[in-house]
C-alpha cells in the first residue's frame, strides 16, 4: 500500500542490549520484560510492603507514557487527543481522570442541588411569613 | 549482619529431586541464586542487602530507569534460567521478605494454589506475538478533496475534522486485521492475555502498535504456531508482525485480578 519508506520499521531499532530467550533465537527487549516482570507474574504481598510500590510503578508508568504522548505530540499526531477507541494506557489514565471528573462532578452537583433546596425553602418559608 | 540481607522471590517451581539450585545464576544484586524448600516446593530467591532492596530504596530507585532495566532483567534472568529446571511460576518483580523461613511459610500456606498453576502451565509455553501498522497504509483514499468553495476558516475545519476521521477509519481496519490475526493465533492457544500497546519510545517503534498478547501454547504446537505468526505476515502485508518468545509463563500464572475466587474454583483438580 502506500507505506512511505521513512516509516521505521517498529522494532530492533535501537541497539540496546538484549537477553537471550530460553530457547534461542529471539532476544527480549526491554519493554516486553518490563511489562511480564512489573505486571504480570504471581503477586505475593511480600514481607516488604509492595503496595508502596504499585504506586511507584504506576507513575513511572504514566511519565513514560507522558514521554509517548509527548512525542507523539512532535510528530504532529494527536488523534489519541480525539479517538474514543484509545487502545493504550492512556485509556487507563483518560478513563480515570474521567471518572474522577464525573465524581467531583456529582458531588458538587449534590451539594449545588442542596444549596437550591435550601433557597426554595427559605424563599417558600419567606413567603408564607408575608 | 543477617539483618541486613532481605530475601528476594524469583520464582516458584517443583521441588528439584536432587536439591540443587539452577547453577551459575546470580541476581538483582549479583548475588548467588538459591533454593529454599518447603511442602514440595521450591522457591528460588536471592539474598539482597536492604540498603538497596528496602522499602525506600527500592522506592528511589524505581525512578530510575536504568536501574530499573538492569534490574528488571536481572529478575527475568534468574526466571528464565530457572525453567531449564523444570516448570516455574515467576513471581511479580519486587518479592520480598525478611528470611527464608517466612518464605517456607509463604510456600506452605499457598501450596495448593502453586501445585494447581504449575499443572496448568505445564508443557505450555507463553509467546508474545505483536502487530504493528503504519497508520498511513489504512487511511481512506483521498479521492475526493473536498470543496473550494468555503471560506478558509470554514475549509480549515472541515479538514481537520476529515483527517480526524480518517484517523478513525484507519485505526477501525487495522484493529479488524489485528483481530483476524488474533483469532487464528488464538486456535492454537489453551489460553490468550492481552497487554496494552507498549510505550512508543520505550519499545522504539513509530506507527501503532495494534496488538500486543501473550498465548499459552502446548509445546507440541511451538512450531507450528512461530510458521502460523509467519504465514499472517504474510497474508497481512500492512501488518508487521513479531514473535517473542519462549517465555516462562508470567501471563497465564496470575489469577486474574477480580475473579480470583472463581479461577481457583476452574482450576483443574
Amino acid at each position: 500500500m502506500n507505506q512511505s519508506s521513512d516509516w521505521n520499521p517498529p522494532v530492533r531499532r535501537t541497539g540496546a542490549a538484549r537477553e537471550p530467550a530460553r530457547r534461542g533465537a529471539e532476544p527480549s527487549s526491554l519493554a516486553d520484560i518490563l511489562e511480564r516482570v512489573l505486571d504480570k507474574g504471581i503477586v505475593i504481598a511480600g514481607d516488604i510492603q509492595i503496595n508502596l510500590l504499585d504506586i511507584e510503578l504506576l507513575t513511572i508508568k504514566i511519565r513514560l507514557l507522558v514521554a509517548s504522548v509527548d512525542r507523539a505530540k512532535e510528530m504532529g499526531i494527536d488523534w489519541w487527543e480525539h479517538d474514543p477507541s484509545l487502545s493504550s494506557g492512556a485509556r487507563d489514565v483518560l478513563e480515570e481522570n474521567e471518572r474522577l471528573r464525573r465524581r467531583v462532578g456529582e458531588l458538587e452537583d449534590g451539594r449545588g442541588a442542596h444549596r437550591e433546596d435550601d433557597h426554595e425553602t427559605h424563599g417558600a418559608e419567606r413567603e408564607d411569613e408575608r | 549482619m543477617n539483618g541486613s540481607l532481605a530475601t528476594w522471590l524469583y520464582a516458584v517451581t517443583a521441588a528439584p529431586e536432587d536439591g540443587t539450585p539452577p547453577r551459575g545464576l546470580t541476581g538483582v544484586a549479583d548475588e548467588p541464586v538459591r533454593l529454599v524448600e518447603s511442602a514440595g516446593l521450591a522457591a528460588v530467591v536471592g539474598s539482597v542487602p536492604l540498603e538497596d532492596f528496602g522499602e525506600d530504596a527500592l522506592r528511589d530507585h524505581l525512578e530510575d530507569l536504568e536501574w530499573l532495566e538492569r534490574t528488571a532483567r536481572a529478575h527475568h534472568r534468574v526466571i528464565n534460567g530457572a525453567t531449564g529446571h523444570g516448570q516455574v511460576i515467576p513471581l511479580r518483580f519486587a518479592t520480598l521478605y525478611h528470611d527464608d523461613d517466612r518464605v517456607r511459610a509463604m510456600l506452605q500456606e499457598r501450596r495448593d494454589d502453586f501445585t494447581a498453576t504449575l499443572r496448568r502451565v505445564a508443557g505450555r509455553t507463553e509467546w508474545g506475538v505483536k502487530a504493528y501498522v503504519d497508520p498511513r497504509s489504512f487511511l481512506p483514499d483521498p479521492d475526493e478533496p473536498t470543496g473550494g468553495e468555503e471560506s478558509p476558516g470554514t475549509a480549515y475545519l472541515l479538514r481537520r475534522r476529515a483527517q480526524r476521521q480518517d484517523q478513525e477509519t484507519a485505526h477501525l481496519r487495522a484493529t479488524e486485521q489485528a483481530e483476524a490475526i488474533h483469532a487464528s493465533l488464538a486456535a492454537l492457544a489453551v489460553a490468550t492475555a492481552a497487554h496494552p500497546p507498549q510505550d512508543t519510545a520505550l519499545a522504539a517503534y513509530e506507527g501503532w502498535m495494534v496488538l500486543n498478547n501473550s498465548y499459552l501454547v502446548p509445546d507440541a504446537l511451538d512450531e507450528e504456531f512461530t510458521a502460523l505468526v509467519t504465514d499472517l505476515g504474510e497474508r497481512y502485508p500492512a501488518i508487521t508482525l513479531e514473535v517473542s518468545g519462549p517465555w516462562p509463563p508470567y501471563s497465564f500464572t496470575a489469577p486474574p485480578k477480580r475473579a480470583e475466587e472463581a479461577q481457583q474454583e476452574e482450576t483443574p483438580s
